[in-house]
């Protein structure tokens, strides 16, 4: 039975009036500008172009701020702002062999060519709060010594050399857009690799971490990470050759994973790999995690149902807006849904009273 | 055009995209007349990535790009896509790219596209200086077998 109702407007209204008013906070606080929020908060803004699936660092400050800091709220405004734009082209695949790197380690390799370089990390602090932000000052002028910007190269292409490690060949096919089309299943490695770099950072993580504690062991490590910016290279219809149109940060990750050989491979290293928008370092290692974990029948291994194997699980739940829509919407009227089990429930109860009754 | 010619407009093109929109305006505050072809348009362009760096390609995720089309009274057309949603910065783009087809190229790379790849190179220069400073050089205090 479906039944139309009317009412609530007022009451709208004025929740988003006052939802306005709570997003400004004190008035008597400084408001925050979108620009603060793109430079100081700029992991935030990298998660939610991630995961918004757009790289547009203005918009994506501009929707934490509507949202109030909610990042999946953020995301979610960007998904609807992107549906809105007219698709131009798809670039060239970016080289990220010729990344602008900031940041580029390895945990395989101590000496490399182009070094451990640790660029603006975390790691090694202590994680105590430091009281000293509390103020307002700049910081000292990080340091730098004189160095030419050149190509550094990727560490799976030296263990490539040897044959040690599996290939991962260049074609020129065009990948699936689960943009464009609903995702079937089974689905291939590229549009696994493009729900997992939109996936739930958390959703993502947490899968990577059960693959380490055993469901689905990879026994990955990390054979290269690094942060940079690389170009954007499109082909222009009305010229008819290829211009750098802007630049991306990404992070990549690409594991090395242990593997005895199976039925179909022989004993060689095997790759997983994680790209994403920004600095988003947790997400490309879990990402690469994953990406190995899925990738167990076309290697010959037995699928031991773990979570991180099942492509259905993975795939279909690794979309916070989609998951969070179909959460969220259990809290909106479901008044005649629920009449109905109301109905259904008090028949059962007499009918269950009235046998209770004849039985005494 | 020759393939020289078009290595130079992609060139210009490339670094007028990836110029800091408010410093293109700043070195080229006037345009010359010209007539919109296409008119500075928002859109994205699916930015795609390679499977373990080398392989396949996948999608990646959506940038935004404005792109715009002019004409100058002398003829010359221009072209710009620049990544944003900035629609005097694909403007400017556009008749810069039209202009360096005609005799005011030499002095227009001089006055705007010399200064923006200095400047470019320069802020590349910084950040790998920055990159540099963080390289880890390891030194082996004790080896096992020495003690």
């Amino acid at each position: 039975m479906y039944v139309a109702v009317k009412g609530g407007e007022r009451a709208i209204d004025n929740a988003h009036a006052w939802l306005a008013e709570e997003r400004r906070g004190d008035p008597s606080v400084p408001e925050l500008s979108v620009a603060q929020i793109r430079e100081q908060m700029a992991l935030a803004v990298n998660r939610v172009m991630a995961e918004g699936s757009l790289y547009d660092p203005d918009l994506a400050a501009l929707a934490i701020k509507q949202a109030r800091g909610d990042l999946i709220e953020a995301v979610f405004l960007i998904r609807a702002y992107r549906t809105t734009l007219p698709r131009f082209a798809a670039s060239s695949a970016v080289e990220t062999a010729a990344m602008a790197v900031d940041r580029r380690i390895s945990a395989t390799f101590k000496d490399l060519p182009g070094g451990q370089v640790l660029g603006p990390t975390f790691d090694y602090t202590h994680r105590l709060l430091d009281f000293a932000l509390l103020a307002e000052g700049l910081p000292a002028p990080a340091p730098g010594t004189p160095a030419k910007p050149q190509p550094v190269p990727h560490v799976t292409g030296f263990l490539n050399r040897d044959g040690l490690i599996e290939d991962a060949p260049h074609s020129e096919a065009v990948p699936p857009d689960l943009t464009r089309e609903p995702m079937e299943l089974p689905a291939d490695r590229a549009l696994r690799l493009q729900a997992i770099t939109r996936g739930d950072e958390g959703f993502i993580l947490s899968l990577a971490y059960s693959t380490q504690r055993g469901y689905g062991r990879t026994h990955a490590f990390v054979g290269e990470l690094r942060i940079g910016q690389v170009a954007v290279e499109v082909d222009i219809p009305e010229l008819g050759f290829a211009v750098e149109i802007g630049e991306v940060e990404l992070t990549e990750c690409e594991t090395v994973n242990q593997f005895k050989g199976s039925r179909t491979e022989p004993p060689q290293f095997t790759r997983g790999y994680g790209l994403v928008f920004g600095q988003s370092e947790r997400k490309a290692i879990a990402m690469s995690l994953v990406d190995r974990a899925l990738r167990w029948k076309e290697l010959g291994e037995d699928f031991t149902g773990a979570p991180a194997q099942d492509e259905e699980f993975v795939l279909m739940h690794a979309d916070n807006i989609q998951a969070t829509g179909f959460l969220e919407h259990i809290k909106l009227p479901h008044y005649v849904d629920f009449q109905a089990e109301l109905e259904l429930v008090r028949k059962l109860r007499a009918e269950a009273l009235a046998l209770q009754e004849a039985a005494e | 055009m020759t393939d020289a010619l078009n290595d130079d407009r992609k060139g210009w093109m490339s670094l007028l995209a990836k110029a800091p929109p408010a410093r293109l305006a700043a070195l080229m505050p006037d345009l010359p007349d010209h007539a919109l072809l296409r008119a500075p348009e928002v859109g994205a362009v699916m930015v795609r990535g390679r499977t373990g760096a080398t392989g396949a390609p996948f999608n990646l995720g959506e940038m935004t790009v404005t792109r715009c089309s002019v004409r100058l009274a002398e003829g010359a057309v221009g072209h710009a896509w620049v990544q944003g949603r900035d629609k005097a910065h694909a403007l400017r783009a556009a008749v810069v790219d039209a202009l360096m087809q005609t005799p005011e190229s030499a002095g227009l790379h001089a006055c705007v596209l010399a200064p923006l790849a200095a400047e470019a190179e320069l802020a590349r220069a910084v950040r790998a200086g920055k990159a540099a400073a963080t390289k880890v050089d390891f030194f082996t205090m004790v080896r096992g077998e020495d003690a």
